[in-house]
């Protein structure tokens, strides 16, 4: 049973960087919003105005 | 619901009968209910966002009027801007903007694609759930003011917040209790993990020093739980006791700490039990119900952000002759404000010139404008319909009626919570049932056996310990709160629930909740050979002159209005004046008819007070069938409610013989009219006096004290922004339908709560004695507790599960048609 002493901390090392990755993405606004990303990916190709196919040209404003 | 009406393209309303409006989308004509739809819809399609149509879940936000490019003039102005926003780096200024009529993500992604079309535009991020955008451009290439166009454009009405910090605080706030949250469950998954070992262990043996290694891991991983995620129960706790009063925070925090104390000395000791998972489970459940409230909150909104919807945010002054554009804030009592036709005031003042009418509607629930001539008070937050007015500011910020109310909101919502402390006090009672009862144990174990007395002690307060309990109330609050967000109620205060299952009375507004708030043409009856379209189109032309609300419905029906000369107003009656020539009248039947040389001829159906006529001197040429529309389901809900038991009464701002036509409509008998905020909250409290337990049901912004001051507050999805505020239940599909229902789903809630709480009392008092005599060892006292939790959860489940259906005892079947 003594391989426990080096198991049990490196599962909590390991629990401790999931919590930091959490922290991080909280931190940094990936969880502020749950339901727009998803579906701006879905629709973005289709999405460009017919006036300027794949182009960046400027718009009059 | 007006009787076979195609949904409008854009907003999903029924389009008026009689009326034809085509927006041209994608090379089809595809119907619309008015002018402003159509604007938005040819735009939206015309950017190449045509998707949004596809994509969406709901019905968007009626237009009613077209889009207004002056609106947004000030923000043009680039020191006004400065003041208004943010500094980003490289010279990009960033601000927070309101998005009225932000429904779901495509909503969200319609508003991210079209402020992207602009060059300049630097960053996007729109946030569905607080209907809230944040926008980065750069001034050099774009104005803010156009930013703010585009997305009028669009449909959803921008309400800039200027240095607004609500929205950072509750984003924050939101934040934080993620990261509490996942510390909880997180650590609760560990120390299970650990605590399966330690139980089996207790029966078939384990080393002891494996065991005491296990326990001070679990220690260790139950110290942030402990501090960290179950700091706000301490918090909040603390600002109880100091206030003198119990909440829920209390015994919650007594719980955890004695449990966690024990657990540490124990550990520390290296015998006796520890409890680090009922610690950590207790603390990830309770985490857990407290964040998905606080989400529901939010999305409700603040009342400050209510306030920014109302008071606009700049103002034109009249300073030496000349106007400039000013912020709102920087007004000082006699300023003189020049406010134009569809302008809000920005404070309080006096009339000096001019002379016009002002929709007062928000603070006075009276639906006809008010006519307003030199001299005349005007408020903040209230809209200019008719003419340009001179105002000098007699009050300014905090002192402002509108002000006012926000002020009397505060106070009756600080006094409301009576039921929650009633709650907590029963609470508190059970706990301190079990608190006495603990050192009972102890003295008594003392005079027996004193090395057992600890360990005793503290196995009464496991097996007791309130998990189940303290589980009881909120997973089937959380359970009751999603089946309820599905059907598209929204629960802001989840304690809500509990006294809605109690309610005695229901007191309505009547505007925009028992009627749907919006006065619009309902009918077109050509009294003569010319067609449904060219009678609106002669009455809006006639009407546009006005900024009367019967007007507005005629303008909204989107009619293409012509030009009318010698216009002339005659109050009470209707307007005359001249189109192409004609001399045309529209009002009341008398009035409209007396411009006839022969007379008026039979009217057949066409008879009664909500009909409008309009008639040249050749006599009628055709009656509109004005109606602030009964919602369809009104009838029904109240007869559902009254079959639960709540008995309906009217509480309206609005004129005696307006209610009492609608009461009739609704099967109401009790009603009273021209009720201010004030005497509406009076009568709210007599009948609290009287132990009823009261529903109130609103959606103006006079409505707002009602709402902070009922037992349960109801909004309508449509309704104002500080109403919404207010409530402790929105109604987001602007529909009654849900309403008995919600009462009925309440109700069960409130029985598997008491089967809950039964089931955990039962549990405790039939494990208290053997735990008092010392009968019941850890892994017992620990499998008893967790499958006592998991029948309260599985219990609680239930209601997430189907709805019952409504009952139906006697009522007419409804989707007749109204009328008013």
């Amino acid at each position: 049973m003594g391989i426990l002493y080096l198991l049990i901390p490196l599962g909590l090392v390991l629990v401790a960087f999931g919590l930091w990755a959490f922290f991080w993405a909280v931190g940094d606004g990936q969880f502020d919003d749950l339901d727009s990303p998803g579906w701006s990916v879905l629709s973005d190709d289709e999405s460009k105005p017919p006036a300027d196919p794949g182009k960046d040209e400027e718009r009059p404003s | 619901m007006s009787p076979g009406g195609l949904p409008c393209f854009h907003c999903g309303e029924p389009i008026p009968r009689g009326l034809v409006i085509h927006a041209r989308i994608d090379g089809r004509d595809e119907p619309v209910c008015c002018h402003g739809c159509k604007a938005v819809a040819e735009f939206i399609t015309g950017a190449g966002l045509g998707d949004y149509y596809r994509y969406r879940d709901t019905g968007s936000t009626r237009a009613d009027e077209p889009p207004r490019p002056d609106r947004w003039a000030a923000y043009d102005r680039p020191e006004l801007v400065e003041r208004l926003t943010r500094p980003e780096p490289n010279g990009a200024r960033s601000i927070t903007v309101l998005l009225e009529g932000l429904r779901c993500a495509a909503c969200s992604w319609l508003a991210d694609k079209a402020l992207h079309l602009q060059s300049g535009v630097l960053d996007v991020s729109v946030n569905p759930a607080t209907a809230r955008a944040r926008l980065v451009w750069d001034p050099a290439k774009v104005r803010l003011g156009d930013l703010l166009r585009v997305l009028e454009h669009v449909g959803l009405r921008p309400h800039p917040l200027a240095g607004e910090p609500s929205e950072q605080l509750a984003l924050l706030e939101r934040r934080a209790a993620l990261k509490r949250l996942a510390v909880a469950g997180f650590g609760m998954m560990q120390v299970m993990m650990f605590a399966v070992p330690l139980y089996i262990g207790e029966s078939s043996g384990m080393d002891a020093d494996i065991r005491e290694y296990l326990r001070l891991v679990s220690m260790l991983i139950s110290i942030p739980v402990a501090l960290y995620a179950g700091w706000p129960f301490y918090r909040g706790a603390w600002h109880a006791l100091r206030a003198r009063s119990i909440s829920m925070d209390v015994p919650v925090s007594i719980g955890i700490v004695l449990a966690f104390v024990a657990s540490v000395v124990n550990a520390l000791r290296g015998h006796g039990d520890v409890y680090f998972d009922s610690v950590t489970m207790f603390v990830f459940f309770l985490s857990l119900g407290r964040y998905v409230e606080m989400i529901a909150r939010h999305r409700a909104g603040s009342v400050a952000d209510a306030l920014a919807r109302l008071a606009p945010v700049t103002a034109r002054r009249l300073r030496d002759g000349r106007t400039e554009d000013v912020q709102a804030v920087e007004l000082a009592v006699g300023d003189e404000l020049l406010v134009r036709t569809g302008e809000v005031f920005a404070a309080d003042g006096t009339v000096i010139e001019g002379d016009g009418r002002v929709d007062e509607s928000m603070l006075t629930g009276e639906s006809v404008a008010v006519p307003k001539a030199p001299g005349a008070r005007v408020h903040q937050g209230t809209h200019n319909l008719a003419a340009p007015l001179r105002v000098r500011v007699e009050a300014v910020a905090g002192d402002t009626v509108l002000s006012g109310i926000v002020a009397l909101l505060e106070r009756a919502q600080a006094e409301r919570p009576r039921l929650a402390r009633a709650a907590d006090r029963a609470a508190a009672w059970f706990l301190g049932r079990i608190l006495v009862g603990a050192a009972l144990v102890f003295v008594v174990w003392w005079f027996v056996d004193p090395s057992r007395a600890f360990s005793a002690t503290l196995a009464v307060l496991v097996v007791t310990c309130p998990c189940a309990l303290s589980l009881a109330t909120p997973a089937a609050l959380a359970a009751a709160t999603a089946a309820l967000a599905r059907r598209g109620v929204l629960v802001a205060h989840t304690d809500a629930i509990e006294s809605l299952a109690r309610a005695t009375h229901v007191l309505w507004d009547k505007t925009g909740t028992l009627t749907k708030g919006l006065v619009r043409v309902e009918d077109v009856r050509p009294l003569s050979d010319l067609s449904p379209q060219r009678c609106l189109a002669l009455a809006a032309s006639l009407e546009r002159m006005s900024e009367h609300p019967i007007a507005r419905a005629f303008l909204a029906s989107g009619a293409d209005a012509g030009i009318a000369s010698d216009v002339e107003v005659f109050a009470g009656e209707g307007l005359e004046g001249r189109v192409d020539g004609q001399r045309l009248r529209i009002g009341t039947l008398e009035f409209a008819g007396g411009i006839a040389a022969g007379g008026i001829g039979a009217t057949g159906d066409v008879s009664g007070e909500s009909w409008v006529y309009l008639a040249g001197e050749c006599g009628l040429i055709a009656a509109f069938r004005l109606t602030d529309p009964v919602r369809g389901e009104a009838g029904q809900c109240v007869a559902d409610l009254s079959a639960l038991g709540l008995a309906s009464e009217i509480v309206s701002g609005d004129e005696a013989a307006a209610v009492a036509r609608i009461a009739a409509r609704c099967g109401i008998e009790r009603h009273q009219s021209r009720l201010g905020p004030e005497s509406k909250l009076a009568r709210l409290k007599a009948l609290q006096a009287d132990d009823a337990v009261v529903v109130a049901v609103g959606d103006g912004i006079n409505d707002a004290p009602l709402l902070r001051g009922a037992d349960v507050a109801i909004a309508m999805g449509r309704g104002s922004a500080l109403a919404q505020t207010s409530a402790d239940l929105i109604l987001v599909r602007d529909s009654l339908i849900d309403l008995p229902a919600t009462v009925q789903l309440a109700r069960r809630t409130q029985l598997v709560v008491r089967q809950n709480l039964t089931w955990s009392i039962v549990y405790n008092v039939a494990a208290l004695p053997l735990a008092a005599l010392g009968f019941v060892p850890p892994w017992l006292a620990a499998i008893g507790m967790s499958l006592s939790s998991v029948a309260v959860v599985l219990n609680a489940m239930r209601l997430s599960r189907g709805w019952d259906r409504r009952p139906r005892p006697g009522v007419p079947e409804p989707g007749q048609p109204e009328t008013a």
